[in-house]
């Protein structure tokens, strides 16, 4: 308060001038600092990439890469990382102020909602190579037929089994619902549930649930058919028998992946993401096998999830085309392969598949779910999101007490009514 | 909260110019730019940062404002579409009824703990101030941390609550799993969050309370009951008004809690308005959909906000 004693002494008119000044400044520059806009220049030979990758590790192996295709094509290649469910939400707050990056690194259900809008580039006609990729992992890349996702590695769920646990109990690994229902009973004992998995109310639940309902013949296009409700009944049966625990609806995968590690699970439905963490624990001695099917012979069908890079439209063709050529980089055969041996996930790549196969023998259990795998945008494109919601929402009323037949049919009425 | 008080305070008087050559028209020239100087920081600020978006909202909530609207920049007015199937939901219904509950549960019991600890903490005691201090910490952990940290205590099968409660036989409560109990265990989280903010402002009150009228009732023969009802309670009662505007508004719109706890599930039984317009908006990315929920929220609280006003209003008569 002391800070100009000075100013006392002089005549207050000058000091009304003095804080006139200032304050128009300040006014001036709130004005200023909010109208300006945000519209970026570009530099010539900086690229970036926005990706989720805010793990430590993920951030660290994403860098390697752009680094190697950096000296490769001679340019700059900077990695801007957003937690996952931000991805969408801040592309496309770039696309109103004409600021996208890039390449942008989208999940597999996100892209068709981006791609609905007409804000990203063919990547075939930008000279992104869809050769030695199979079909479904190019179906998976694409919307209305159109191939603008390149996916380096691709995932799905597989049952994850703690095979000390099995093997002191004289058990072998579930093939069908019945002997999983069956396993997971006898797993059951004191604080350990047989089976653990997510039934959570986000997307991870909606993940998980799809290759029991895939399996079983049941369709996202129509939730109240039979084939639906028996899947989720199935659901409601390891609840019921005690062999899965109450508290699965407010778990997310990662929690799933803590239970079975702390040992209160026997065997749970997961991703190969994990791995790196279940390796954490030396003396975790866990196997993988391919997800248990209604009957025996039937297809384990499950979802096809993994990021995929993509090109935004930034309306500079010269800028796309470079950008196509560090895909096609970050997509090549070796990159793959380090990268997937690096996050235990599949390349998406055919002949590098083939080589990775040969050094994770033991995941290759997983390889042959991703090969039966099915992606969840294929049929509903951008409608996903809404079918993901009320599908969350209905079995989570079947597990804590409604009836499978009834949520689920709320749930189709919810969607053909158009909320 | 701390902008609702900041912008009910009056803008400082513009200083009197005094000039001895300036010709009275002029000054008075002169003395109006220098009150509007004063005053432009102000309303610029409240302009752009509460009147645009605000005015911006309630556009939005009247639009197809869809993801192809961030490159084309074009969102067609659609009337009342959004509003009509906002309001069809049952959801809308769901969300509205339980976002009154937990307001209504969480400032009741925020506000009588709080008000009890305040009026404990008022008697000094050795340590008081000390413990005081602790009884902080809720107010200043992030929400996010509280929630994350809650989750697990609030596990059914793990949580530390249960195997506390299971020493007396009640350990199977499903604090998170049913749907009859989520939306009061997130109530009871939410007092635990709430109890600072309330004693820090009520025993603030409480200091201002002379202490002779707490001395003249004792002479009289007052009970303690009898004191607290005819002194403590009616003079607080500006305090109390202000304490519970400013935890309903920070209480109605609820999201971060919810979403760290219990994702709104399970089977949307903690859906409140606040996380219903984060999934319109942020999940669906149906934008006015999302706008609507929003426009009810504001709604809501600007009842609130007058009801808060006019307790002021009163105070200075």
């Amino acid at each position: 308060m002391t800070a100009h004693p000075q100013a006392a002494a002089r005549p207050p008119r000058r000091r009304s001038r003095r804080a006139l000044a200032p304050l128009t400044v300040v006014s001036a520059l709130v004005a200023t600092a909010a109208l300006t806009g945000c519209g970026q220049q570009r530099d010539d030979n900086v690229y970036t990439l926005l990706n989720s990758s805010t793990d430590e590790s993920y951030h660290r192996w994403d860098g390697d890469t752009l680094a190697r295709c950096s000296k490769q094509l001679g340019v700059t290649i900077e990695q801007q990382s957003v937690p996952a469910p931000q991805v969408m939400t801040k592309a496309l707050r770039m696309a109103s102020s004409k600021s996208l990056p890039d390449i942008v690194q989208f999940d597999g259900s996100e892209m068709p909602t981006f791609a609905e809008t007409g804000g990203l580039m063919d990547l075939e006609k930008l000279g992104v190579s869809t050769e030695d990729i199979p079909q479904g992992i190019v179906d998976y890349g694409s919307y209305d037929g159109t191939y603008y996702g390149a996916a380096r590695t691709v995932n799905t769920l597989a049952l994850f089994y703690n095979k000390d646990i099995l093997d002191k109990a004289g058990l072998e690994v579930p093939t069908t619902w019945d002997e999983m229902r069956e396993t997971a009973k006898k797993l059951t004992q004191g604080s350990q549930y047989g089976i653990a998995l997510s039934a959570g109310g986000a997307e991870d639940g909606v993940y998980q649930f799809t290759p029991f309902m895939w399996s079983n013949g049941g369709d996202e296009t129509d939730l109240d058919s039979p084939e639906v409700v028996q899947a989720l009944d199935y659901w409601k049966a390891l609840i019921g028998d005690g062999s899965l625990s109450k508290s699965t609806v407010n778990w997310t995968q990662a929690d799933v992946n803590d239970q079975f590690m702390a040992g209160n699970a026997a065997m749970m439905i997961n991703g190969p993401w994990q791995v790196e963490t279940l390796n954490t624990k030396k003396d975790l001695n866990w196997g993988i096998a391919q997800i248990p099917v209604p009957q025996k012979g039937d297809d384990s069908v499950g979802p096809l999830g993994g990021g995929m890079l993509t090109i935004p439209d930034i309306g500079d063709t010269e800028r796309e085309k470079m950008s196509a050529r560090i895909i096609t980089c970050m997509t090549s055969e070796q990159e793959e392969i380090t990268y997937a041996l690096n996050s235990w996930m599949i390349p998406a790549n055919q002949k590098a598949a083939d080589t990775w196969r040969g050094k994770v023998p033991e995941l290759s259990s997983l390889a042959d779910q991703v090969a039966t795998a099915r992606s969840r945008t294929a049929k509903l494109g951008a409608g996903w999101s809404s079918v993901s919601l009320a599908l969350q929402s209905a079995f989570q009323g079947a597990l804590t007490g409604q009836e499978s037949e009834a949520v689920l049919k709320k749930a189709q009425q919810r969607l053909e009514s158009g909320n | 909260m701390s902008t609702t008080t900041a912008a009910a305070r009056p803008v400082a008087p513009a200083p009197e110019t005094t000039g001895r050559k300036i010709s009275p028209a002029s000054g008075k020239r002169r003395r109006a730019i220098a009150q509007w100087g004063f005053v432009a920081p102000a309303v610029i600020f409240m302009v752009l940062f509460f009147g645009y978006p605000l005015v911006r909202n309630i556009v939005m909530s009247f639009q197809d404002y869809s993801p192809s609207t961030f490159f084309t920049g074009e969102a067609p007015f659609n009337g009342f579409d959004n509003w009509k199937n906002v309001f069809q939901d049952d959801l809308f219904g769901k969300a509205l009824w339980q976002t009154i509950v937990f307001t209504i549960g969480s400032l009741l019991g925020q506000f009588c703990i709080g008000l009890a600890l305040a009026v404990f903490f008022n008697r000094h005691f050795p340590l008081g101030g000390l413990l005081r201090s602790l009884i902080l910490l809720p107010w200043l952990v992030p929400m996010v941390v509280s929630g994350i940290v809650w989750r697990r205590i609030l596990d059914q099968d793990t949580g530390v609550l249960n195997s506390f409660l299971g020493l007396f036989g009640l350990g199977d409560t499903p604090w998170l799993t049913s749907t009859s109990v989520a939306l009061v265990a997130v109530v009871l989280v939410n007092i635990w969050i709430g109890i600072p903010f309330n004693m820090v402002i009520l025993y603030g009150g409480l200091q201002e309370i002379p202490k002779e009228l707490y001395e003249a009732a004792s002479l009289d023969g007052a009970s303690a009951w009898r004191t607290f009802r005819s002194i403590t309670l009616p003079l607080l009662r500006p305090v109390i008004t202000v304490v519970l505007v400013l935890g309903f508004m920070s209480t109605v719109k609820i999201l971060d809690l919810i979403l760290a706890l219990t994702d709104g599930g399970p089977a949307d039984s903690t859906q409140t308005l606040g996380t219903l317009t984060y999934q319109n908006s942020f999940v669906q990315l149906d934008f006015g959909a999302g706008a609507v929920v929003g426009n009810v929220l504001i709604l809501i609280s600007a009842v609130f906000a007058v009801f808060y006003l006019r307790a002021n209003r009163n105070e200075g008569k």
